[in-house]
């Protein structure tokens, strides 16, 4: 099979540093992975080309880059597959995070933010004399979490992160799920509290913006988000309520279980704890000011949708399940 | 300069859990890595670790014996019943750190069966266990707070009169060489298996503690003993775990036999890897195999057992050669796995160099003596981790740091750097050379070898260290220049590649993995010892150790 693989450079000591394409046109077998083309290219073709890849088999997390502007795993993605009608591939490194060299990133911001969630079993209590007694089903779940190779491809493709560097993140917030899901983990009831109350903070778990794209670039099926919204749910049913996440979650189900539809006036003021917080007021002003003037400002009178009953009468159903969480409590039916 | 009593190289599985043992035993410590912990090679074992625990009925004595017999009787009987002894408590260490080991019905660690072994005692994580361990072991790392120098690769140990001071490391990312001083040095490096091609190993693999240790004067033993796996993957080479075999997966021939009824009827497909292998090989070599491969299949164990405990090699089968394992069985080889020999150490992880410790792959405190069973790996690496991190930490007590120039042994190492750089661009590229070492490796020290095919090797090899004097460094700047890495390391692998070749040709019988056609019998009589390679003037100088039997008399092996 001949294939072009067109990689987006970085050389900081050219004279005059900056990034910039550069193709090769390589010859690979039929079932050739994109580690397999890039490594070809390294051994035979231009020495300087530089990325990080060990394992080959999608177990080391080394080769994570953006494939056709997606992040994955080189050495996961089949070429056949990942070509264009011109037989081509496109190939930068991952985002977020900066480049050191051609394809080689600084993994410092990852690290960190992995190093902020106390990555440790923290149990209480003294240590039994053999095994923690635990399901195999629990450990089934928490091994779906651990099978994160640390690779960075959520990192590099995360929204919120790309404008917002103090975010944890997904792979920092899943590996912290990893703890809070575990029974040996925090209190005699296996309740991670500390965790679960310093994750509720600002840069937490509730600024995911829940677009997906972690779930998407994650080669290992992780699922970061999904694993953020679990973190959401223990720490509502923890009583972790105090914050501007938790609250827009609560005004967010009570307007709609209440009228059929979103209060956009009151859902922000409902989010940082009504009115009388003064800063957040003040902070608005300006977002306020501007949708005034464009006609954007969302009625002050909010009407109910029509057939509104048949909406509330789905939210009673749903009630024993929100029971006992913040959505529970600030349910119209609570 | 940069200054720690303790200085473990290395940070898989064997390096952290020494860093860790260090620290806790009140030395100043730190781990030095080319890559970042998590990246090492300790990620690749599948299939799980090891134990014998009591409360499940059984006994370490009897995984000693089968330890004992897997190794051939070459095995140091001392040293394997420590291991197995130190198993249980280790395992349960693991627990309790965090790994997410499967259960049995009663919440309770559950096992399954693995190669050589008469009963089920491997403790396992799905089919990534060494995933696993490893991350959680990265996790004990950081809150030990050992200081971590991560990608920066060792270029030299600083030995003068016989005491060990440090050693020279290249910071990848800014090109900078440094030296770290440092009163014991634990060398944990992982294998060498890059230096064959194919091989399951990951491209970091590159015998690098074995090559410094060898060059500083160390014995590597048994360096003869190669275990080539029996399943792995048509084309790539992968593994493919044992724990399919464990969990019932069959060989097949070409007409759909279950050929190894022929070679082990007892243990089937769960005999001794040595002896699967050579089972596989005859196969093919004897025209029952398709395209140099015989069948793994898994077909019968159903998408269930498999989703639950084999889900990662479902996924390599997929992605690398278009097999789903589900529905169709998956062709496979004997592929080049593992090293047996290593840095002869001591059971506390010394090395012949005072200072000087070794654990893991790279080591051989003589554990897995002429073929290493499956799942004893993991317990290698945490077992002779801890124990040389404790015994490294306890030599520092009341000894100095030697005294030598730090500009002196920098600029010593960025010479040899510059000369590499400044090499004109015409010769063969280290690729090619690597190329060329791993495929004569492959073809003549394989599965099966004879005098011949051997020499052969050592011909090939000192024919690619000429070419090697001069390779060209085609990366002439210094910020992250693998180019250069790759050029160092592959002197080291060249280094280890004559270490294997001569001692493979040196035991003239078949013992373990060293299958010699012309010697086909194991002969107890005068080979019932170790090959020690040393570094001679004009390449390796051969010695021999003895055996370390405690209770186990040398018998016949079968399966």
């Amino acid at each position: 099979m001949d294939v072009t693989i067109k990689i987006r450079r970085y050389d900081p000591e050219a004279e005059q540093p900056g990034s910039y394409w550069e193709s090769f046109d390589v010859s690979v077998a039929d079932n050739a992975t994109v580690l397999d083309a890039l490594i070809k290219i390294r051994e035979e073709m231009d020495g300087t080309l530089t990325l990080r890849c060990s394992c080959r088999s999608a177990i080391c997390g080394s080769c994570a880059m953006r494939i056709n502007g997606h992040a994955g795993l080189a050495c996961k993605t089949a070429l056949a597959l990942a070509i264009d009608d011109n037989n081509s591939v496109t190939i930068e490194p991952a985002g977020v995070m900066r480049v050191i060299k051609d394809l080689a990133v600084d993994f410092e911001l990852f690290w960190d933010k992995i190093r902020a969630v106390e990555p440790y079993l923290q149990p209480s209590g003294a240590e039994p004399e053999g095994e923690y007694i635990a399901s195999n089903e629990s450990m089934l779940h928490l091994s779906g979490v651990t099978a994160c190779i640390m690779c960075g491809a959520c990192v590099s493709d995360c929204t919120v992160l790309e404008v917002d560097p103090t975010f944890l993140g997904p792979a920092a917030l899943a590996k912290a799920y990893r703890f809070t899901a575990d029974p040996r983990d925090g209190n005699r009831e296996g309740v991670s509290r500390e965790r679960l109350r310093n994750l509720s903070e600002a840069t937490g778990m509730w600024d995911c913006t829940r677009c997906n794209e972690c779930v998407q670039a994650c080669p290992k099926g992780v699922a970061p988000m999904d694993r953020i919204m679990g973190l959401r749910e223990q720490a509502l049913q923890a009583g972790f309520t105090n914050n501007n996440g938790a609250r827009h979650t609560g005004a967010f189900t009570e307007s709609v279980g209440h009228s059929g539809r979103l209060d956009e006036l009151r859902l922000p003021i409902k989010s940082v704890g009504g009115v009388t917080n003064v800063a957040a007021m003040i902070s608005y002003a300006p977002v306020g000011w501007r949708a005034l003037t464009h006609g954007k400002m969302p009625p002050i009178r909010h009407k109910n949708v029509e057939n509104v009953e048949n909406v509330r009468r789905l939210f009673r159903k749903l009630e024993p399940e929100l029971a006992g969480t913040q959505i529970g409590k600030n349910s119209p039916f609570g | 300069m940069l200054e720690h009593d303790v200085l473990v190289i290395g940070a898989g599985l064997a390096g952290m859990r020494a860093a860790i043992a260090a620290s806790a035993n009140g030395a100043n410590t730190a781990i030095i890595s080319k890559v970042h912990p998590v990246r090492s090679h300790s990620n690749a074992a599948q299939g799980g670790i090891n134990a014998a625990l009591l409360d499940r009925g059984d006994d370490w004595e009897d995984h000693a014996y089968d330890t004992i017999k897997g190794s051939d009787f070459l095995g140091d009987q001392d040293a394997i019943e420590i291991m197995c002894r130190s198993a249980g408590r280790a395992l349960i260490d693991m627990e309790h750190m965090g790994v997410t080991f499967n259960r049995d019905d009663e919440g309770k660690l559950g096992t399954r069966a693995f190669g050589g072994q008469r009963r089920a005692r491997t403790f396992f994580v799905g089919d990534f266990t060494g995933q696993a361990l490893l991350h959680v072991m990265f996790e004990q790392l950081i809150k030990s707070q050992v200081r971590s120098y991560e990608e920066w690769f060792v270029t030299s140990l600083i030995i003068e009169d016989g005491q060990v001071g440090g050693v020279t490391a290249l910071e990848i990312r800014t090109g900078e060489l440094h030296a770290i001083r440092a009163k014991t040095i634990i060398l944990a490096t992982g294998g060498c298996g890059r230096i064959f091609e194919p091989s399951t190993n990951a491209l970091i693999v590159t015998g690098d503690g074995m090559a410094l240790a060898y060059n500083a004067g160390a014995g590597l033993m048994d360096m003869e003993m190669v275990q080539y796996h029996p399943t792995t993957l048509a084309g790539s080479g992968v593994l493919l775990s044992e724990a399919a075999r464990g969990e019932g997966a069959y060989l097949r021939d070409k007409n759909g036999n279950r050929f190894m009824e022929r070679y082990a009827p007892n243990m089937m497909e769960l005999a001794s890897r040595d002896v699967v292998s050579r089972a596989e090989q005859t196969e093919i070599n004897a025209g029952n195999g398709v395209n140099g491969c015989v069948f793994l299949d898994c077909t019968h164990l159903g998408e269930a057992l498999i989703m639950e405990k084999l889900s990662q090699i479902r996924e390599i089968g997929i992605d690398l050669a278009g097999v789903d394992m589900i529905k169709e069985p998956v062709p496979i080889r004997p592929g080049m796995h593992y090293i047996m020999g290593g840095i002869k150490t001591d059971v506390d992880g010394l090395t012949s160099i005072p200072g000087v410790y070794a654990a893991g792959e790279c080591a051989n405190v003589s554990v897995h003596g002429g073929n290493r069973l499956g799942a004893n790996s993991l317990l290698d690496t945490i077992v002779f981790g801890e124990r040389s991190g404790n015994h490294a930490a306890d030599a520092c007590r009341g000894i100095d740091f030697l005294d030598f120039s730090e500009d002196e042994v920098v600029a010593r190492e960025e010479r040899r750097i510059a000369d590499l750089l400044e090499r004109p661009d015409n010769g063969d590229r280290w690729g090619a050379i690597r190329q060329a070492m791993g495929e004569s490796m492959v073809r003549n020290v394989a599965v099966f070898r004879d005098e011949q095919t051997i020499s052969e090797a050592i011909r090939d090899f000192s024919d690619l260290r000429e070419r090697y004097n001069s390779v060209p460094v085609e990366n002439k700047r210094r910020t992250f220049n693998t180019d250069l890495v790759f050029a160092l390391e592959l002197g080291y692998m060249l280094d280890v590649a004559d270490t294997i070749a001569f001692s493979a040709l040196e035991r003239r019988e078949s013992r373990g993995a060293n299958a010699r056609t012309d010697f086909p019998e194991r002969d107890d009589e005068n080979w019932l010892k170790h090959i020690v390679a040393r570094k001679g003037e004009v390449g390796p100088e051969l010695s021999y150790m003895p055996v370390t039997i405690t209770k186990w008399t040398p018998e016949e092996r079968k399966y």
